[in-house]
């Protein structure tokens, strides 16, 4: 079992746990080329954690399969031996979604990484799980296309882990998230069958399986090849920077831009400590003395970008800006991009430990929510810096701390969980792209009521009832699946243990 | 109460057919609620007959009457205002009917955070005129007049909206929903911004009430456009309104909706819907103008038919599907088979009919083989049940396997909606 404390730790694994991980490594071993399956210690130790590195398991085994065949023929041999698996993309996740299993394998896609079709004329592209993001849409430009969802890491984040965490980005405000625009997918069950699930077409018949699949976080199974919708480059699009004196002033001018009926392709917002972590980080040149800023981005048609900026330009200044720069050319917008981009790993300047946290709130609750942050944050002396999706009220709060300073590290903990807390208590969530992974699993429970997350495991139940497939992520108590129709057979040796309970 | 022995058999059997008789679980029923009424002529699912209706006024109440139900081992049909019961393949046994018309309420438009919050049984109209009010929009379409959210729900019903906002699965962002063991669950909630847990919404959408009964729904907003207006053009050709279909679509005109009209008895008509500020429109109305050539014109008001689906009484109505280049193969066979279509082009989602019972299978076989061709499907939406009955309705369905594992999990027993659903679930 796995601690939640940060720290993870592995009880020895059972005798038949090892036979199964021997009998998985042979087949692996079989089908893979030998730097394709690892098991060494030392190289195991690359793949002990995701992008939330303070969670740090050892895998007993990582495979990288070239291609779907080899993958699901990897998850079978898992399912015939029960060994848990785990999948990873590019490695880049925030909710340890990707944290390894201490029994299980690996199953990382980063060779699988093929654009299979370009297809412009029909709006889609069918790429394997290891796609970079950027490279997606790099690949579409040169048609006028895009792909929309645009996570700040989508650099090197791969597709199939945005499939898996449902991910967002800067321009959901307007474009919406990855099952806006995934249509269908090659899918490996927990048990190894490939599946085609959704279709190039919209509107497969049937159960929209795929919209349970999407944001699952790898526990229904892993996603091998997935058609997505590219969209059309705008006509025009015009980026704005501008600066307020306060985060009020500029929470404002969002809801009076919201009200005015404008869908900005993207609102942003970033508070002094922010600004002068970026600041320091990547010298972005943002207003000097601003409280606040925000960044907003308009596209579409060239007229309505004209007549919108008008209107936003007016809305900013009659809530209080004290400057806006407008840029139209792509060097001129990558430039106010960069410091709102780059914010996350700035904050690294100016504090050596942060926790980023991921909670949403409606968008009118910011000014308030944002008041109670800073009361917070001044109560218990532990700096947070405010990075945020402004227009669809997706905060990031980080969360500063010096890990060498005891206690500081537990300080901060309790303060992102308090940040959590607000997010609930304003009829928010937990988290609005980052996923909850092995993160706030134990957060589950206040977002939720027994019979929410019950109604969940059933469709858990449906495609994984060994809980085989990323077991422990998502949901805070490991649960067992009755058989169906729920006739009960005694209590399972788990149960009786007290370790699980049945579903 | 049925023991979980006597409930696998039910399931085994496909239907509810050896629940005991009525009187023995009337009483039940209403008791569990206060509006029970016996069913009428005009409660037939399908053709189907229920033995009561129920009208619960709340979530708690619907969870009452499924727990009694459950309890009986009754089979249910789920309703809103039965604007689309002939949808789906009519079910194969209904005990009871549970109308959630009572649960007609908007319960919050937040205007300041584009959501709204509604019950099930509220008529999407009404819906959208609160909305209205407040200057915003739940961007979807009324394709069949006086319907509920429920009911929308449960069939996907869109129109040609769906170009700019997407389907309801785009919109819908939280849900809550009775099980067949009345047992209430939600997911989602009232931000549009949220990955905690599975999407069951999204499962839902488009289910006929197989998995569980909808009771509220809450589903983000856009701003109500200053202006509309339409860009037509008569074609004739299957390939030229291919081609004119994707001029817009690759344009940067930014469409809310690009319908094809295509009666069998021609001519056809490509429509283009742009939305939004009064100068942008009039711009971009040219811009599209242009493209579609000097025939076309544009006007203030919707074409005929905009809109609506092309079927009216006895007519069997098809939903066929493909990729945006498979549009004038589609409408070829479409034409060929004796099919009015009438859908969104510019998605790839299109509605057909076929007036005369008899060359309903040749024209599902013709315009299936199609629309496969182009990565879609064909599926008979909506027609008299002896029509359905005569026809593979659903097609090829990938992964049923894995979705009779969803309904298992969710319905055990098989008692919601029995049979009307794909591969019979």
């Amino acid at each position: 079992m796995q601690t939640l404390d940060g720290i993870a730790v592995a009880e020895p694994p059972s005798e038949g746990a090892v036979d199964g991980l021997a009998a998985v490594e042979r087949r692996a071993r079989e089908l893979i080329r030998p730097e394709g399956v690892i098991s060494d210690h030392m190289r195991l130790r690359t793949y002990e954690c995701d992008g939330l590195a303070h969670y740090r398991v050892r895998p007993a085994l990582v495979v990288i399969p070239d291609d779907a065949e080899q993958l699901a023929a990897v998850v079978r041999a898992c399912a015939e031996h029960q060994v848990p698996f785990v999948a990873r993309g590019s490695g880049t996740g925030l909710s340890g979604g990707a944290l390894p299993h201490a029994d299980g394998v690996l199953i990382v896609t980063s060779r699988m990484k093929t654009i299979r079709e370009l297809r412009p004329q029909d709006q889609r592209a069918v790429v394997d799980p290891g796609v970079i993001n950027l490279d997606l849409t790099r690949a579409a430009t040169p048609h006028g296309y895009y792909y929309a969802p645009d996570p700040s890491s989508q650099q090197v984040c791969s597709i199939g882990g945005n499939v898996a965490e449902n991910s967002g980005g800067a321009h959901c405000l307007k474009y919406g998230f990855t099952t806006n625009h995934v249509l269908a997918a090659e899918f490996v069950t927990p048990q190894g069958d490939v599946l085609q699930i959704g279709s190039a077409a919209p509107d497969a018949p049937g159960y929209d399986l795929l919209g349970a699949v999407v944001g699952s976080e790898g526990t229904l199974g892993i996603v091998t090849s997935t058609t997505v919708r590219l969209v059309r480059l705008p006509e025009e699009v015009r980026t704005i920077l501008v600066g307020f004196e306060s985060t009020d002033q500029a929470g404002a001018a969002t809801s009076a831009i919201i009200s005015a009926g404008i869908v900005p392709a993207a609102i942003e917002m970033m508070d002094a400590l922010a600004i002068e972590a970026a600041e320091a980080a990547v010298q972005c040149n943002y207003p000097a003395g601003a409280g606040a800023v925000l960044v907003i981005e308009l596209d579409g048609a060239g007229v309505e970008v004209g007549q919108e900026y008008d209107e936003v330009e007016r809305l900013c200044r009659e809530n209080g800006s004290f400057e806006q720069r407008l840029a139209t050319d792509p060097v001129e917008r990558a430039l106010i991009w960069k410091g709102r981009k780059s914010a996350f790993a700035a904050v690294g300047r100016i504090s050596p430990d942060y926790i980023v946290q991921d909670g949403v709130i409606p968008r009118t609750a910011l000014p308030e929510v944002l008041k109670a942050i800073a009361e917070v944050s001044e109560r218990s002396g532990v700096r947070v810096a405010n990075v945020f999706h402004a227009g669809d009220g997706n905060l990031h709060p980080l969360v500063l701390f010096d890990d060498s300073v005891e206690g500081a590290g537990e300080a901060a903990e309790k303060v992102s969980g308090a940040i959590l807390d607000l997010c609930i208590g304003h009829g928010g969530s937990i988290t609005g792209e980052h996923g909850v992974g092995i993160d706030k699993a134990a957060y589950m429970p206040r977002m939720y009521n027994d019979d929410d997350l019950d109604t969940m495991q059933l469709v858990r139940c449906a495609f994984d009832p060994d809980t085989i497939s990323n077991p422990g992520k998502v949901f805070p108590t490991p649960r067992l699946c009755g058989e169906v129709p729920g006739r009960h057979k005694g209590a399972h040796p788990l149960q009786e243990a007290g370790v699980a309970e049945v579903f | 109460m049925t023991s979980p022995e006597a409930s696998t058999e039910l399931s085994e059997g496909g239907s509810a057919g050896t629940a005991p008789a009525p009187d023995t679980w009337a009483a039940a029923i209403r008791s569990a609620c206060s509006d029970v009424r016996e069913a009428e002529d005009s409660d037939l699912v399908d053709g189907v007959a229920p033995s009561l209706v129920a009208r619960p006024a709340s979530t708690e109440q619907v969870s009452e009457v499924l727990r009694a139900a459950a309890a009986h081992g009754l089979s249910v049909v789920p309703r809103g205002r039965g604007t689309k019961m002939s949808w789906g393949m009519p079910p194969t046994s209904v005990d009871l009917v549970v109308d959630v018309s009572a649960m007609d309420r908007v319960l919050e438009h937040a205007a300041g955070d584009l959501i709204v919050s509604t019950q099930a049984g509220a008529r999407l109209r009404d819906v959208q005129q609160t909305l209205a009010a407040g200057g915003q929009q739940l961007a979807v379409d009324e394709t069949v007049d006086g319907g509920t959210i429920g009911g929308a729900l449960a069939t996907n019903a869109t129109g040609p909206r769906r170009l700019f906002a997407g389907s309801w699965r785009d919109l819908l962002i939280g849900i809550t929903v009775v099980r067949a063991d009345g047992v209430v669950a939600k997911a989602g909630g009232r931000v549009v911004k949220n990955v905690a847990g599975y999407d069951i919404g999204k499962l839902m959408i488009g289910s006929l009430g197989t998995l569980a009964v909808v009771t509220e729904a809450i589903f983000r907003l856009h701003p109500l456009p200053e202006t509309q207006q339409w860009v037509t053009v008569p074609v004739d050709d299957p390939q030229d309104a291919l081609r004119l279909v994707q001029s817009v679509v690759h344009s940067q005109a930014v469409p809310t909706g690009i319908e094809v009209d295509w009666p069998v008895t021609g001519p056809g008509s490509v429509s283009v819907l742009l939305a939004g500020k009064a100068d942008g429109v009039a711009g971009r109305a040219r811009t599209v103008g242009e493209l579609l050539g000097a025939t076309s014109s544009a006007a203030g008001d919707r074409p005929a038919g905009w809109g609506s689906y092309p079927w009216g009484d006895g007519r069997t109505g098809l939903k066929l599907t493909f990729v945006l280049t498979g549009l004038g193969d589609v409408l070829a066979a479409a034409r060929e088979t004796g099919a009015d279509l009438r859908g969104s082009g510019g998605t790839g989602v299109v509605y057909a009919s076929v007036a005369d019972p008899d060359r309903v299978p040749a024209a599902v076989e013709r315009l299936r083989a199609v629309c496969a061709r182009h990565r879609g499907s064909t599926v008979v939406v909506d027609g008299p049940p002896t029509v359905k009955r005569s026809v593979d309705v659903w097609g090829p369905v990938p992964a049923l396997d894995l979705m009779r594992r969803v309904k298992d999990r969710f319905d055990p027993e098989h008692r919601l909606s029995p049979g009307r659903f794909v591969g019979g679930i």
